[in-house]
């Protein structure tokens, strides 16, 4: 599997996208807490990490005795680089920025 | 990711990693040499003093001093230089002046080379209690011209290392 594709596995679980999604809103947390936020067993939630930090899309690093999971959203801006910029970035903004808006104001 | 769309830009440590076809050392050229650093990212010319204590600074290039800006942009000190495997320097955007009196933040490059001539850059910033700086390294600024944050600027070094053109040039 390419870098790509193990990026793109990752993202295809729910699970995993609301991982990285508490990851977004405070970064830097042990298995602990973060299993604390989803209802599954503290190894559904190991098996789950492993997949986005094989994907680089979760970095892993020691602090004293815990281990700290850091989202890493670099994969998901090479894959925008690679496949949206090239070809769409102006119409897919514009497309973004009206959801921001209608949304905003719903 | 459509769930929260603002993060918290206090977190105390970023961390930007990525993976790159070229050697530890090309890498740490790109990163410390200012005939390098003109040609990917924001493309300030970066001067620094590879030894503990060294000065570091990020001046403006010529499409900023165009733009009225000028002198430097970016200081700092070094902390650490291992060449071409860990550099550890302080940073601070001194060009603006509220970001310049929330203070340094700590950054940390870390490369480490891999197989098939595939190296791993890790970009480790710590900006605690520096939410103007981790607002802007995490791209939240991001908008027309303001450009995306470590993210961005690592896939450009990407993109100048393994094609020889940067994106942003």
């Amino acid at each position: 599997m390419t870098r790509d594709d193990r990026v793109f596995k990752a993202l295809a679980d729910p699970t995993r996208r609301v991982l990285l999604d508490r990851l977004f809103t405070r970064d830097g947390r042990t298995l602990t807490e973060l299993e604390s936020e989803v209802k599954m067993t503290r190894f559904g939630v190991m098996k789950h990490l492993r997949v986005l930090e094989d994907a680089g899309l979760v970095v892993t690093r020691r602090a004293g005795r815990e281990k700290l999971h850091f989202l890493n959203t670099v994969p998901i801006r090479l894959i925008h680089d690679r496949w949206i910029d090239k070809f769409t970035e102006r119409r897919v903004s514009a497309l973004t920025d009206l959801k921001r808006q209608l949304e905003d104001s719903a | 990711m459509t769930s929260s769309t603002a993060n918290d830009t206090s977190r105390a440590t970023q961390i930007y990693r990525i993976f790159i076809k070229a050697t530890p050392q090309a890498i740490w050229d790109a990163i410390t040499k200012p005939e390098w650093t003109q040609r990917w990212g924001y493309g300030l010319r970066d001067e620094y003093d590879l030894r503990p204590g060294g000065k570091y600074r990020g001046y403006a290039n010529e499409g900023m001093i165009a733009m009225g800006m000028s002198g430097v942009i970016v200081d700092g000190e070094v902390l650490e230089a291992d060449p071409p495997h860990k550099l550890v320097v302080t940073w601070r955007m001194a060009v603006d002046p509220s970001m310049a009196s929330e203070g340094f933040t700590r950054l940390t490059y870390e490369i480490v080379e891999g197989r098939d001539g595939v190296s791993r850059l890790s970009v480790i910033h710590d900006v605690t209690d520096r939410p103007g700086h981790g607002a802007m390294i995490a791209g939240d600024q991001q908008g027309p011209g303001a450009g995306g944050g470590w993210t961005w600027i690592l896939s450009d070094l990407k993109t100048v290392l393994e094609s020889g053109t940067a994106m942003s040039r």
